[in-house]
């Protein structure tokens, strides 16, 4: 094991190269809806159990099973109503079971990455060869059920192996969602190819707001907004990202869209934001700012 | 090490990776237009409880369970006063509205308790089978799951019909649908997946899943979630308000008699359902009347 996962060097946020995003926006925004499968009789995994209680758990089952037959709809509309489009985080077995949500997602413009196959399946203890097989069948999936190039990851269920960046780099990918180590996009050290690290958030995640912290919708709404007016007074200075990971079975509730769908409105009603995808975002700061980020970056010595 | 097997996935397909029921999207279904035109069935459960001294907590503990080392008191008085007390001032606040909710009554509060079970019915109030008690959850390899279904039923059975179920914290076998549906019940509240009735296939037969929000419980928020009561009440109310926006829906208020019945609680029940109850447009039933219409309507 290692100390650090050496995946950056360090670079404090008030020594930085600034960052501009498209017509003077100061903050780039995206929304990325977790569309996920949970199985209910998952294969067992030796790092982790799926379900908290015994299988068939049927409450947990079942609520996540909401946000494709009922909350999907809900959340789509809500952020269609604000012209928001989503980063899809996809667990691609959704191709299959689901297609007429992936179809609505595509219809719409959204972006598609990759979560894993099932949010049930884990990569913690996986070999390379079999990563570079679940990755390889997110590419495939994604590219035969939408069309689009797979650039993003968010490791499904938040499960990781220490090959993990330099898989997806190596395979083509171009930008990730899991680390938490910063409100602007970096560049990730890979072995081959070019990674960034695009702020996703924990802070600003329906699932963590309402499934750990307990908050009610119209807290969440608040911290939502506090949240951005703070990185929008910051990105006066050099551009921010605000990301707010959302799970249609937890925001698409009838009692959470409401609030939710205040918050958003406030924020697309800012006339510097950028209403970007992951991939816009990525490729926005591959192009102008990854060497700059880099050289920038000071190199860490443990003691 | 991960055995190759566990990238294989014999389920990967069109629906569900089961054969309990159908994938369908809520959106894409036929609008249901309720009795009288109503916009909205308001459905109002107030579950009757007891949890018993000995716990033994298999194979987990629902929410409300005893806390503390044998015996404990506190514990098992506080719920206990639900069935003493609380009921009754939600009866109470029911009846101004003319409101008939449905029951979910452990089978334990039925032997114990019969003058309580005998007056809700009276009142028209829906039975609905919840178990022998709260410490009897189902569960994939319960002892004589049947034949505890067939308990419960035969208890609650003697002071009227039961159509409906509701586990014990919605806790299921594989098969306890199955059970459910050859026993003669023909809706169950456990699956949370949906705002309406839908179909499921169980015992060579059709059961139907009504949609028990375990969400906006008043157990969720405010016992498990520590949330208050004026949290509750937006909550109630923003669900109330996109149901009703949407129309042809289903508004459960799903409450506990030991929960709810506290005199500092009862006043926000009696605000929500003073604002439901003022909208043109809402039915009050029960869960079987719902599920009936809902059935014509299909």
């Amino acid at each position: 094991m290692k100390r650090d996962p050496g995946y950056y060097d360090f670079l404090p946020y008030n020594k930085r190269p600034k960052i501009e995003w498209p017509n003077g926006a100061r903050v780039a925004f995206w929304v990325a809806p977790n569309i996920e499968f949970y199985e209910l009789e998952p294969p067992k995994n030796p790092t982790r159990t799926s379900w908290p209680k015994p299988v068939p758990d049927v409450l947990g089952y079942s609520y996540r099973d909401y946000g494709n037959r009922a909350g999907f709809q809900r959340m789509m509309e809500a952020m269609e109503r604000c012209g928001v489009r989503g980063s899809v985080s996809l667990n691609v077995a959704m191709c299959e079971h689901h297609p007429e949500i992936i179809k609505a997602c595509a219809e719409r413009g959204w972006e598609f990455y990759s979560h894993g196959t099932y949010n049930t399946r884990y990569t913690f203890g996986m070999s390379e060869a079999q990563e570079r097989a679940l990755i390889q069948d997110s590419i495939d999936t994604i590219r035969k059920h939408t069309g689009q190039k797979l650039d993003g990851w968010l490791a499904p269920a938040l499960t990781y192996t220490e090959s993990t960046f330099d898989l997806v780099a190596e395979m083509g990918l171009t930008y990730v969602c899991d680390l938490f180590h910063d409100d602007q996009p970096g560049p990730v050290k890979v072995k081959k190819g070019r990674l960034v690290s695009i702020p996703y958030s924990l802070e600003m995640n329906d699932a963590i707001a309402f499934s750990v912290s307990w908050v009610t919708p119209r807290h969440y709404a608040g911290i939502i907004k506090r949240q951005f007016d703070r990185l929008y007074a910051e990105g006066a200075e050099s551009g921010t990202v605000m990301c707010i990971p959302l799970h249609p079975y937890l925001i698409g509730q009838p009692y959470r869209i409401k609030a939710f769908e205040e918050a958003l409105r406030y924020i697309t009603g800012h006339d510097k934001v950028w209403l970007a995808t992951g991939r816009e975002i990525a490729n926005h700061f591959h192009s102008r700012y990854y060497e700059a980020f880099a050289k920038a970056s000071l190199a860490v010595h443990d003691f | 090490m991960i055995s190759d097997d566990y990238l294989k996935y014999p389920k990967r397909r069109y629906g569900m990776d089961h054969d309990r029921y159908e994938w369908s999207m809520l959106s894409k279904r036929k609008p249901v237009q309720w009795p009288n035109g109503a916009r909205i069935a308001l459905w109002v459960t107030v579950s009757l409880q007891w949890f018993p001294l000995d716990q033994q907590g298999k194979p987990f503990r629902a929410v409300g369970s005893l806390q503390t080392a044998y015996p404990d008191l506190r514990h098992y008085t506080l719920r206990d006063y639900g069935n003493r007390v609380g009921v009754f001032r939600i009866m109470n606040a029911l009846e101004k509205h003319g409101i008939r909710a449905s029951a979910p009554v452990n089978a334990a509060v039925a032997a114990r308790y019969p003058s309580l079970v005998q007056e809700i019915a009276a009142k028209g109030w829906e039975l609905v089978g919840h178990g022998l008690d709260m410490d009897r959850l189902h569960y994939e390899g319960m002892p004589d799951e049947a034949a505890t279904i067939a308990r419960s039923l035969e208890i609650l059975g003697r002071f009227g019909k039961v159509r409906g179920w509701l586990s014990p914290a919605k806790s299921e076998s594989h098969q306890t649908p199955d059970l459910l549906a050859r026993a003669g019940i023909e809706y169950v509240c456990d699956w949370v997946n949906d705002d309406m009735p839908y179909p499921m296939k169980a015992g060579g037969r059709t059961l139907h899943a009504m949609p028990h929000s375990n969400d906006i419980e008043d157990a969720n928020t405010l016992i498990a979630m520590h949330q208050d009561e004026d949290e509750l009440r937006e909550q109630w109310l923003d669900q109330f308000d996109v149901l009703y926006k949407e129309g042809g829906r289903v508004m459960v208020l799903p409450l506990h008699s030991w929960v709810m019945g506290h005199p500092y609680r009862i006043g926000t029940l009696e605000t929500v359902l003073s604002h439901i109850m003022s909208r043109s447009g809402v039915w009050p039933a029960t869960g079987a009347e719902i599920l009936d219409a809902w059935k014509a309507r299909q």
